[in-house]
C-alpha cells in the first residue's frame, strides 16, 4: 500500500481469513465437546467448523500462491517462508516429544495395576502387532518415498519435468499405501484403543503420525497439481521444498516410533 | 483475499500513499498491520484483566473472613439459583481456575508479547513489518476464539457444579475423571486455541527477529527487548507443543477411553504433572522475560546510560531460557520423586538465580551514575525491580526441595508467584505502558495520575501478597474457600489490599481516558536524550507503514 516502498519485504493487504480461520477453528472445537457429550446437533457444528477451516485453508494458500506469481515472494520473503516452515517442524517434534514421553513413562516404568502387572508389554495382552511384518514394510514404503521426493527435486532442480511429475506421483501413492497399510493393521490389530496404556500411547503415537501422513500426501498431492499447472521453476519451488521436508519430518518420526514402539517396546512378546 | 487490485497497491501504484489506512472493519478485523494487531491485543489483554482482576475480587472477598460469603450470590448472578454447598464450593474452583487462566494466557501473555512485541520488535529491528503479517492476525483472533470457549464454560455443566473447576494447572484425576461434563472440554480447548495462536505468533517473532534487521543491525547491536522477545518465542515454540500433547491426552482420557493419567489402566497422574510443568515452568519464563526487556529499555532511557554489561544481560536471558528447559520438576516435590531426583531439581533450580541476579544487579548498575530522571516509567521500572527481587529470593527458598516439602501448596507458594508476575510481570507491564502509551497513541497521559497509580498499586498489592508468605508459613493451604479462623487477620489485611489496588486501577483508566480525550499531542521522541532505539526516531503515532525506506544502523550506534 506504500508509495515508496524501498524495500523487499512483503506488505500484504487486508485479510478476513484470519478472522474466518479463528471462527471455524472455534466452531469446530465447540461442535467437538458437543459431539463427545453426545448433543444431537454437535456432529454439524463440528463439521461446519471443519468445512470453514477447509475453506480457510484453500483460500488462504490460494492467496499465498497468487502471491507468489505476482512476484511478492523476493528472496528475503523466500527466506521467511524457510525459516517459518523449518520452526513449525520444529514445534511439530516437541508435539511428538510428549507422545514419545508418555509411551516411555508406561513401557520403562510399567504399573504395578493389575491390568499392566509391572511388565511391557502388559501383562494382560494376549499379542502384539509383529514389528518384522507390516511395520516393517511400511517402514521401507515410507523410506522408498523419501527418496522418490527427493528424485523428484532433483528432477524439478535439472528441469526435467516428467520426472519431478513421476517422482511425486511415486512419492504420493506410496505415502497413500503407507495410510491403507496402516488401516489394516489398526483394523487387525489384537488390542484396543481404551482399556490400558499399551493401546492409549501406541494409538495416539502412531494415529497422529499417520494424521500427518494424510496431510503431508495433501501436501504432495497440491505440489503435483501446481506441477501440472506449470507452477515451479529450478530456482523458486519452495512450496514443494516445504512438502518436501514435512514428509521427510514425518518419515523421520516413523523411524522412531518403529524402533521405540513396534521394536523395542515389544520385544520378547508374543505376537500376533 | 489477493485480488489483482491489492497486488497493484502492494506494488506501489500511483493512488496509493504513505499514511492510507483501511476502512474500519478492514482495518481492525482484517488486519495486517504489526502496529494494529498489537493495539488490538493490548485492548483485548485489558478487557481480559477487568475480567480475571475481578475474579480476584470475588475471591478476596470470599476470603476476608473464615466460612462461606459471597459464592451462592455469586453463583445467584451466574444462573443458578438456590445452588447446593457442594456447587458453592465447586464455584470456589471454577473461579480460581479461570483467574489464572485468564490472566496467564488472555492477559499477560498477549499484553506481553502480542501487544507491547507485535509493537515495538518490528520497530526496534528496524522492520517495516511483522515477516508474516497474515499469521500475526490469527493468532490474535485465535487468542479471542480461545478466550470465547473459556468464556462458554462457566455456563455448561462441569462436574458438581457448572464450569471447570480443574485449577489453570488441570491435574489430573480432578480433570479427568473428577469433572465429567462438557466445561472442562471448552476449557481444554481454549488452551488448544490460543496455544496454536501463540505458536504461530512464536514463528513469527523468530523469522523476524532473525531475517528483517535492518542493515547494520546485528544481533549484538539489537535492543535488548527484541532479545527479550527471541528468547520467549524459542520458549513458545518448544514447549507449548508438549502442553499440546498433555491436553489432548486429557481430552481422550476424558471421552474416547484412553488410560494415560488412569491409575486403574496402568495410567500416570505424574505424567501429567511432568508434561504440564515442562511446559509450565518456560512459561513462568515467557510471561517475564518480555518485562525483563522493557525494564532494560527503560532503565537505560531514564539512565541516560546504555545499559550496564549488554551482552551479559542478553546471554542472561538466553541462559534463564535454556536453564528453564530442565528445572520443571521442582513443581513436583512432593509427588514422590527420589531424593536423587529433588537434588538435582533443587540445584538446578537455584542455578537460574545466576543469570537473574546478572539482571539485577545490571539494572542497578545501569542506574549508578547515571542522569536519572524519575519519570513514571522509571518509577514503574524501579517498583519492579524491588518487587520481582522479593518474588525471586522467595523463589530461591522454594527452590529447595526440602523448604518446598513443607510450604508446597501452602499461600507461601501463592505468595512468591504473585510476586514475581502480579507484582513482576504487571509493574513491567504498566511500566512499559506509559513508556509507549503517548508513543502508540500520539496523546500525553498525565504523569501525575500515572506516579499515583504507581503509588496506590505499590501499596494495594504489597498489603495483598506480602501478608501470604506468613500465611503460608503458618500453613494455610491454597485453592480452599475456607480456613481457620486462626488464618483470618492476615486474610482481612490482603483484602484490605485489595481494594486498594482496585483503586489504584480506577486510577488507571481515569488516566487513560484522560489521556485519549484531553491528552496534549506527543512529539516523536518525548524522552529526549537517553531514548535512542529506533521507535524514538518516528512520529508519535509512528506512520501507518514505517521505513518505508530501511534504516541504517552504524558502527558507533549503541543499542
Amino acid at each position: 500500500m506504500a508509495g515508496a516502498k524501498n524495500h523487499e519485504f512483503h506488505i500484504l493487504p487486508p485479510s478476513i481469513m484470519p478472522l474466518a480461520g479463528s471462527i471455524s477453528l472455534l466452531t469446530m472445537t465447540s461442535g467437538g465437546v458437543l459431539t463427545m457429550h453426545d448433543s444431537a446437533n454437535g456432529k454439524y457444528v463440528l463439521a461446519l467448523g471443519a468445512v470453514g477451516i477447509l475453506f480457510t485453508l484453500f483460500q488462504w494458500w490460494s492467496s499465498v500462491i497468487r502471491e507468489a506469481h505476482a512476484g511478492d515472494h523476493t528472496p528475503v520473503v523466500q527466506l521467511h517462508l524457510r525459516y517459518g516452515m523449518i520452526l513449525f517442524i520444529a514445534s511439530e517434534v516437541m508435539f511428538f516429544v510428549g507422545w514419545f514421553w508418555a509411551f516411555f513413562d508406561f513401557s520403562l516404568f510399567p504399573s504395578a495395576a493389575k491390568i499392566i502387572g509391572g511388565t511391557w508389554p502388559p501383562k494382560s495382552m494376549t499379542a502384539v502387532l509383529n514389528a518384522f511384518d507390516l511395520p516393517l514394510i511400511n517402514t521401507l514404503i515410507l523410506l522408498c518415498s523419501g527418496t522418490t521426493v527427493t528424485w523428484a527435486h532433483h528432477c524439478l532442480l535439472h528441469g526435467n519435468r516428467a520426472g519431478l511429475k513421476t517422482g511425486l506421483w511415486c512419492t504420493i501413492l506410496l505415502g497413500m499405501l503407507f495410510t491403507s497399510l496402516q488401516a489394516f493393521e489398526y483394523a487387525h490389530a489384537p488390542f484396543v484403543f481404551g482399556k490400558n496404556t499399551y493401546g492409549s500411547a501406541f494409538y495416539m503415537a502412531t494415529g497422529f503420525h499417520g494424521f500427518h501422513v494424510i496431510i503431508g500426501t495433501i501436501f504432495l498431492a497440491v505440489c503435483l497439481k501446481r506441477t501440472y499447472n506449470g507452477d515451479f521453476t529450478p530456482k523458486q519451488h519452495f512450496g514443494f521444498e516445504a512438502a518436501a521436508w514435512y514428509w521427510h519430518f514425518v518419515d523421520v518420526v516413523w523411524l522412531f516410533l518403529f524402533t521405540a514402539i513396534y521394536v523395542w517396546g515389544n520385544w520378547g512378546f508374543p505376537v500376533d | 483475499m489477493a485480488t489483482t487490485t491489492d497486488h497493484h497497491s502492494a506494488h506501489g501504484d500511483v493512488h496509493a500513499h504513505d499514511d492510507h489506512k483501511p476502512g474500519f472493519f478492514s482495518r481492525w478485523f482484517m488486519s495486517t498491520n504489526h502496529k494494529d494487531i498489537g493495539t488490538l491485543y493490548l485492548i483485548f489483554a485489558i478487557f481480559a484483566g477487568i475480567i480475571g482482576g475481578a475474579i480476584s475480587g470475588i475471591m478476596r472477598l470470599e476470603l476476608d473472613h473464615p466460612g462461606i460469603q459471597v459464592l451462592a450470590s455469586v453463583n445467584h448472578f451466574l444462573g443458578v439459583t438456590s445452588a447446593t454447598m457442594d456447587q458453592n464450593l465447586h464455584l470456589w474452583n471454577v473461579l480460581i481456575t479461570a483467574h489464572g487462566l485468564i490472566m496467564v494466557f488472555f492477559m499477560v501473555m498477549p499484553a506481553m508479547i502480542g501487544g507491547f512485541g507485535n509493537w515495538f520488535v518490528p520497530i526496534m529491528i528496524g522492520a517495516p513489518d511483522m515477516a508474516f503479517p497474515r499469521m500475526n492476525n490469527i493468532s490474535f483472533w485465535l487468542t479471542v476464539a480461545g478466550f470465547c470457549s473459556l468464556m462458554i464454560s462457566p455456563f455448561v455443566p462441569g462436574g458438581t457444579g457448572n464450569g471447570a473447576g480443574i485449577g489453570w494447572t488441570a491435574y489430573a484425576p480432578l480433570s479427568t475423571s473428577g469433572s465429567q461434563g462438557p466445561a472442562v472440554d471448552f476449557a481444554i480447548f481454549s488452551l488448544h486455541l490460543a496455544g496454536a495462536g501463540s505458536i504461530m505468533g512464536a514463528i513469527n517473532f523468530i523469522t523476524t527477529i532473525l531475517n528483517m534487521r535492518a542493515p547494520g543491525m546485528t544481533l549484538h547491536k539489537m535492543p535488548l527487548f527484541v532479545w527479550s522477545m527471541l528468547v520467549t518465542a524459542f520458549l513458545l515454540l518448544l514447549a507449548l507443543p508438549v502442553l499440546a500433547a498433555a491436553i489432548t491426552m486429557l481430552i481422550t482420557d476424558r471421552n474416547f477411553g484412553t488410560t494415560f493419567f488412569d491409575a486403574s489402566g496402568g495410567g500416570d497422574p505424574v505424567l501429567f504433572q511432568h508434561l504440564f510443568w515442562f511446559f509450565g515452568h518456560p512459561e513462568v519464563y515467557i510471561m517475564i522475560l518480555p518485562g525483563f526487556g522493557m525494564i532494560s529499555q527503560i532503565v537505560s532511557t531514564f539512565s541516560k546510560k546504555p545499559v550496564f554489561g549488554y551482552l551479559g544481560m542478553a546471554y542472561a536471558m538466553v541462559a534463564i531460557g535454556v536453564v528453564g528447559f530442565v528445572v520443571w520438576a521442582h513443581h513436583m516435590y512432593t509427588t514422590g520423586l527420589s531424593e536423587d531426583v529433588k537434588m538435582y531439581f533443587t540445584t538446578a533450580t537455584m542455578v537460574i538465580a545466576v543469570p537473574t541476579g546478572i539482571k539485577i544487579f545490571s539494572w542497578i548498575a545501569t542506574m549508578w551514575g547515571g542522569s536519572i530522571s524519575f519519570k513514571s516509567p522509571m518509577v514503574w521500572a524501579i517498583g519492579f525491580i524491588f518487587l520481582f527481587t522479593v518474588g525471586g529470593v522467595t523463589g530461591v527458598v522454594l527452590a529447595n526441595g526440602g523448604i518446598d516439602d513443607n510450604v508446597q501448596d501452602t499461600y507461601y507458594v501463592v505468595g512468591h508467584f504473585h510476586y514475581v508476575l502480579s507484582l513482576g510481570a504487571v509493574t513491567a507491564l504498566f511500566a512499559g505502558f506509559y513508556y509507549w502509551f503517548p508513543k502508540m497513541s500520539g496523546r500525553w497521559h498525565s504523569e501525575l495520575l500515572s506516579y499515583l497509580h504507581f503509588a496506590v498499586f505499590f501499596v494495594g498489592v504489597n498489603l495483598i501478597f506480602f501478608p501470604m508468605h506468613f500465611l503460608g508459613l503458618q500453613g494455610m493451604p491454597r485453592r480452599y474457600p475456607d480456613y481457620a479462623a486462626a488464618f483470618e487477620y492476615w486474610n482481612h489485611i490482603s483484602t484490605i489490599g485489595y481494594k486498594v489496588m482496585a483503586a489504584s486501577m480506577v486510577i488507571f483508566f481515569v488516566n487513560i481516558i484522560y489521556a485519549l480525550v484531553a491528552g496534549k499531542k506527543a512529539e516523536g521522541n518525548y524522552w529526549g536524550e537517553g531514548a535512542n532505539t529506533l521507535e524514538w526516531t518516528l512520529s508519535s503515532p509512528p506512520p501507518f507503514h514505517q521505513f518505508e525506506t530501511l534504516p541504517v544502523i552504524g558502527d558507533d550506534d549503541h543499542h
